[in-house]
C-alpha cells in the first residue's frame, strides 16, 4: 500500500516536472508548478530527511533534550511539536522568500523553480535541520559559539563579522523594498503609518487591560489593520489627506531611519512585541490564504520558462547570467544562511524529542520554500511587460508610460502605455513604473489571484488586495528592521564591551543609544545610498545581500561538516559537504564577477572605472546618471559595494580554510576528535516524531496516558519512538 | 508532557466518546485552538504555572499580570532574532 502511494507521488512529480521543463512557447497552468513542488517535497521529506535523521545524525529518542533536562518553564521547556513547528516557521519566514523569487523571475519561471525546489531539499532544509540537531546536542548554543568552539577563534570571528555584515545589508535592502513600495503611494503610506498606533494600542492593551490575552489582542489588531487598509482607499481620494501621506523616496528613507532608531530603544512591550504578534498572525493567515487561492484559481503562468536574460546576463532587474546569480538572488526559500541563527537560537531549547528535528527543521524550511514557489507564481501571472516595467530601475525607464513602454518593448516584451496606465488605475496607484524590490510585483500578482477568488463572491477589490499584500510585506519588514537593529546592537555592545566595560551593560542608556545609533547609521547609509543610486539600489545591492546570506550559509554548513567529521561520521559528511561546496562555488563566482568582471553592468570596479573615466573626460552624463553629481555618486557606491563583495569572498575563504584544517586534523586522529556535545541523559518523556502521529504512536500515547493518569504530564515511563 | 500536551488540560476526551464523530470534531477543534494559542505564545503563563507547581510546590508563583510583565520585559535584554 505504502509503495503504491509513494510510486503515485513520484509519478505525479515526474509528470509535473516534465510539463514544466518541456513546454516551450505555450502558457502553462501554475498547477504544474505546485504539483512538482509538493511531490518533490514529499519525497525529499520521506526519504532524504529520514535518511539524514536516522543514518547520519542518528537521532536518539532515549536521550533527554535540553528542554527536558534544563526545563525552567520559560526558555527551556518541552514544547508540543506542532506548536514549535509554527513557532520556528514564523521565526524563519519573512519578506525574503517573497522578494528573491520575484526578482529571479526575470530569467523565466524555470531557473527559479528548479533552484527553489532542489535547493531546499538538498541544501536549505538540510542546513536548518542539521544546525538544529547539533545546537540541540549542545544545550542550544548559537552558531557563533559553535564556530568558535568547534573550528577555532578565526572561524568564530569570521562568523561574527558575517552575521553583522548580513544584518546591515539585509536591513538596508528590506527597508529599500518598503521605500520603493510606498513612495508616491498615499494609500500604502497611510496604512503603514497606522500600524504604529495600532501596535502601541495593542501593547498598552496587553500590558494594562488584558495581560496574556494574546489571541484576543491580535484579533483586535488584525481588524484594526484591515480597517486601516480600507481607510487608505478613502485617504487616497481625499484632497488634503492624500497630500499629507504623499511621501517622496527620501522622506520615507529618513522616516524609516528615525523609526528604526526610536523603535529599537523603546521597551519591547510597547512596540516590538505587539508588532510581532500581528506579523505572526498575518504571516500564517496570508500564506494559507494564498495557497488556497492559488489552488482554487490555478492561474496561468504568463512568463516563459526561460527568457534571454538567463543566458546573456543583460537582465534589467539584476545583471549577470543564470549561474551564479539565480542562486544568489533566491536565498530565502532555497538556502538561507540566516536560518541557522534561528535553528541555533530559541528552537533547540524547546524541542521535545530528538527525532522531531526532521519535522521542525526540515519541515519548516520546506514550508518556507513553498511560500517562495507561491511568490514565483504571483510574479509569473503578471503580464511580462508590466513585470519588467515594475522592476527596471527608474533611470532605464524614463518618466512617462510612453518612454517606459518603449524601453520594455526594446527588451522584447511588448507592452502598451495604456496597459501600464490601466494597471496603475486598477490598483489605484499613480504609477507602477520602477516599483523595484519585488514587494509591489508580488502584491500585484497576489492581488490578481485574490481578486479572482473574491470576484466569485461578487467583488474583485483588486486595489484593496494590492494594498493588503503591500501592507503585509511592509509589516514584516518593519518588524525585522526593529528586531534586527536590536540584535545588531547587542552584538555591538558585546564587542565594544571588550574595550569599555560599561558598554556590555544592556540597561546602560547612553551605551544603548550610541550602539543603536551606530547600527541604524550602518543600514541607514546603505538604504540612503541605494535609494539615491542612479543605477537602481535593488539592482546594485540585492546581489550583495544574497552573497552575505550565502556567506552565512557557508559558515553554518562548515560548522555542520566539521561536527560530522569530528564525531566520527566522515563517511556521511557529504550530506553537508556537497551543499557547502556548491554554496562556496556560487558565492565565490558571484563575488569574483562582482569584483573582477570587465563588464560594467556586472563588475563594480569596471563600472567605477567607466564613470571615473567619463568624469575625467568632462562628460556630464553617462547611462542612467544624468548629472556630474549622480556620476560621482555612482563612483562612491561602486567603490563601497566592490570592497564589500571582496571582503565577503575573503571571509568565505578564511572559513573554508580554517574548517578544512580541522577536518584534516580530525581525519588524521582516526576520524574522531572531542566535541562539546553534552553527555547522554536518559529521557523520561515520550512524544510522536512527525506532524501526524502514526497508528502505533497513538496507541503508545493512549497506553502512557492510562498508565500515567492523574500525573498531569502523563510522562512516566520512557519510551522510544523509533519510527 | 506527551503527545497531547498541546491540547488543553481536559482536552482528551474519554475513549468511548472519541468514536462518535461529533465529539471527535470538537476534540480536534479544541486541539487546533490550543496549538494556535501555543504558536502565538498565549500559553506561556499556563506553562510557567504548571512547571512552578511541579518544581517548587508550596512556593507562591508569580501572579498573571506580574508574570507577563517579567516575561515580555526579558525581550529588552535578550533579543530574539527574526529572519528575512
Amino acid at each position: 500500500m505504502r509503495v503504491v502511494v509513494w510510486t503515485a507521488v513520484a509519478l505525479v512529480g515526474a509528470g509535473a516536472w516534465s510539463v514544466l521543463a518541456l513546454s516551450r512557447g505555450e502558457e502553462i497552468s501554475a498547477a504544474w508548478l505546485i504539483f512538482a513542488a509538493l511531490a518533490s517535497y514529499a519525497i525529499g521529506y520521506r526519504f532524504y530527511a529520514r535518511f539524514i535523521s536516522y543514518r547520519v545524525l542518528r537521532v536518539d529518542d532515549t536521550r533527554a533534550t535540553p528542554a527536558e533536562r534544563l526545563n525552567n518553564g520559560t526558555d527551556f521547556h518541552p514544547t508540543d511539536r506542532r506548536v514549535l513547528y509554527g513557532h520556528h516557521f514564523a521565526a524563519i519566514a519573512g519578506a525574503g522568500p517573497l522578494v528573491g523569487p520575484v526578482l529571479a523571475a526575470q530569467m523565466g519561471y524555470l531557473p527559479g523553480t528548479i533552484w527553489i525546489i532542489l535547493g531546499v531539499i538538498f541544501a536549505g532544509a538540510v542546513q536548518d535541520m542539521v544546525v538544529l540537531f547539533f545546537s540541540m546536542r549542545r544545550d542550544g548554543r548559537s552558531l557563533g559559539q559553535m564556530a568558535r568552539e568547534e573550528i577555532g577563534p578565526v572561524g568564530g570571528v569570521a562568523a561574527l563579522v558575517a552575521v553583522l555584515a548580513i544584518m546591515v545589508i539585509l536591513l538596508a535592502v528590506l527597508a529599500m523594498v518598503v521605500v520603493n513600495a510606498l513612495a508616491d503611494s498615499p494609500w500604502g503610506a497611510f496604512s503603514l503609518v497606522m500600524t504604529i498606533p495600532i501596535a502601541l494600542f495593542m501593547g498598552c492593551y496587553l500590558r494594562y487591560l488584558r495581560p496574556g490575552r494574546v489571541m484576543e489582542t491580535s484579533a483586535i489588531g488584525v481588524v484594526l489593520l484591515l480597517l486601516a487598509i480600507a481607510g487608505g482607499g478613502w485617504v487616497n481620494e481625499h484632497p488634503v489627506l492624500s497630500e499629507l501621506f504623499h511621501f517622496s523616496h527620501n522622506e520615507l528613507t529618513f522616516g524609516l531611519i528615525i523609526y528604526g532608531f526610536v523603535a529599537s530603544v523603546l521597551p519591547v512591550w510597547l512596540l516590538l512585541a505587539p508588532r510581532d504578534y500581528l506579523s505572526t498572525f498575518m504571516k500564517v493567515g496570508v500564506v494559507a490564504l494564498l495557497a488556497v487561492s492559488i489552488i482554487v484559481t490555478m492561474p496561468t503562468l504568463r512568463l516563459p520558462a526561460f527568457t534571454d536574460f538567463a543566458f546573456n546576463g543583460e537582465g534589467p532587474v539584476f545583471a549577470g547570467s543564470l549561474f551564479p546569480f539565480v542562486f544568489i538572488t533566491i536565498a530565502c526559500g532555497a538556502l538561507s544562511g540566516f536560518h541557522s541563527l534561528i535553528s541555533s537560537g530559541t528552537t533547540p531549547k524547546l524541542i521535545e524529542k530528538e527525532s522531531q528535528v526532521r519535522m521542525i527543521g526540515y519541515g519548516s524550511m520546506l514550508t518556507e520554500s513553498f511560500v517562495a514557489v507561491m511568490a514565483l507564481v504571483a510574479a509569473c501571472v503578471i503580464d511580462p511587460g508590466v513585470y519588467f516595467a515594475m522592476n527596471m530601475p527608474a533611470g532605464a525607464l524614463g518618466d512617462t508610460v510612453q518612454s517606459a513602454a518603449a524601453a520594455v518593448t526594446q527588451l522584447g516584451f511588448t507592452v502598451t502605455p495604456e496597459t501600464l496606465q490601466s494597471t496603475a488605475a486598477m490598483i489605484e496607484e499613480n504609477s507602477v513604473l520602477a516599483r523595484t524590490g519585488g514587494a509591489p510585483t508580488f502584491a500585484l500578482g497576489a492581488a490578481l489571484i485574490f481578486s479572482e477568488v473574491s470576484a466569485i463572491f461578487g467583488a474583485a477589490m483588486t486595489a484593496f488586495w494590492y494594498h493588503f499584500a503591500v501592507m503585509f510585506e511592509a509589516l514584516f519588514i518593519l518588524t525585522t528592521v526593529d528586531a534586527g537593529t536590536r540584535v545588531g546592537r547587542f552584538m555591538l555592545q558585546d564587542t565594544l564591551g571588550n574595550i569599555y566595560k560599561p558598554m556590555r551593560d544592556v540597561s546602560w542608556k547612553p551605551g544603548l543609544w550610541l550602539t543603536s545609533a551606530l547600527v541604524v547609521a550602518g543600514w541607514g547609509y546603505f538604504l540612503w545610498a541605494g535609494v539615491n543610486d542612479p543605477l537602481g539600489g535593488i539592482n546594485q545591492l540585492f546581489p550583495l545581500f544574497g552573497i552575505a546570506n550565502q556567506l552565512l550559509a557557508a559558515v553554518a554548513l562548515a560548522v555542520c561538516t566539521t561536527l560530522l567529521i569530528k564525531s566520527g561520521r566522515a563517511k556521511y559528511a557529504w550530506v553537508t559537504l556537497v551543499p557547502l561546496a556548491w554554496d562556496a562555488v556560487v558565492t565565490l563566482t558571484a563575488s569574483w564577477q562582482k569584483v573582477f568582471s570587465s563588464d560594467p553592468a556586472i563588475g563594480f570596479f569596471a563600472q567605477r572605472a567607466q564613470y571615473v573615466e567619463a568624469l575625467e573626460n568632462g562628460e556630464t552624463s553617462l547611462g542612467a546618471a544624468q548629472s556630474v553629481e549622480q556620476m560621482r555618486q555612482v563612483v562612491v557606491n561602486t567603490t563601497v559595494d566592490g570592497i564589500l563583495a571582496a571582503v565577503f569572498a575573503l571571509l568565505v575563504i578564511v572559513i573554508l580554510v580554517d574548517a578544512a584544517r580541522v577536518w584534516v586534523k580530525a581525519l588524521r586522529a582516526g576520524g574522531r576528535l572531542p566535541t562539546t556535545e553534552t553527555p547522554h541523559v536518559p529521557s523520561r518523556l515520550w512524544a510522536p516524531s512527525g506532524l501526524i502521529a502514526t497508528r502505533e504512536e497513538r496507541a503508545t500515547a493512549r497506553q502512557l496516558a492510562e498508565a500515567g493518569a492523574g500525573s498531569g504530564t502523563g510522562a512516566e515511563p520512557a519510551g522510544t519512538a523509533e519510527r | 508532557m506527551t503527545a497531547d500536551t498541546g491540547a488543553a488540560p481536559g482536552g482528551r476526551a474519554p475513549l468511548g466518546a472519541l468514536r462518535r464523530p461529533l465529539s471527535r470534531i470538537r476534540a480536534a477543534l479544541r486541539e487546533g485552538w490550543q496549538i494556535a494559542r501555543g504558536i502565538t505564545g498565549e500559553r506561556a503563563y499556563e506553562i510557567y504555572l504548571e512547571h512552578h507547581r511541579r518544581t517548587h510546590p508550596g512556593v507562591p508563583a508569580m501572579g498573571e499580570r506580574e508574570f507577563w510583565r517579567w516575561y515580555v520585559d526579558r525581550g529588552d535584554t535578550h533579543p530574539g532574532s527574526r529572519c528575512c
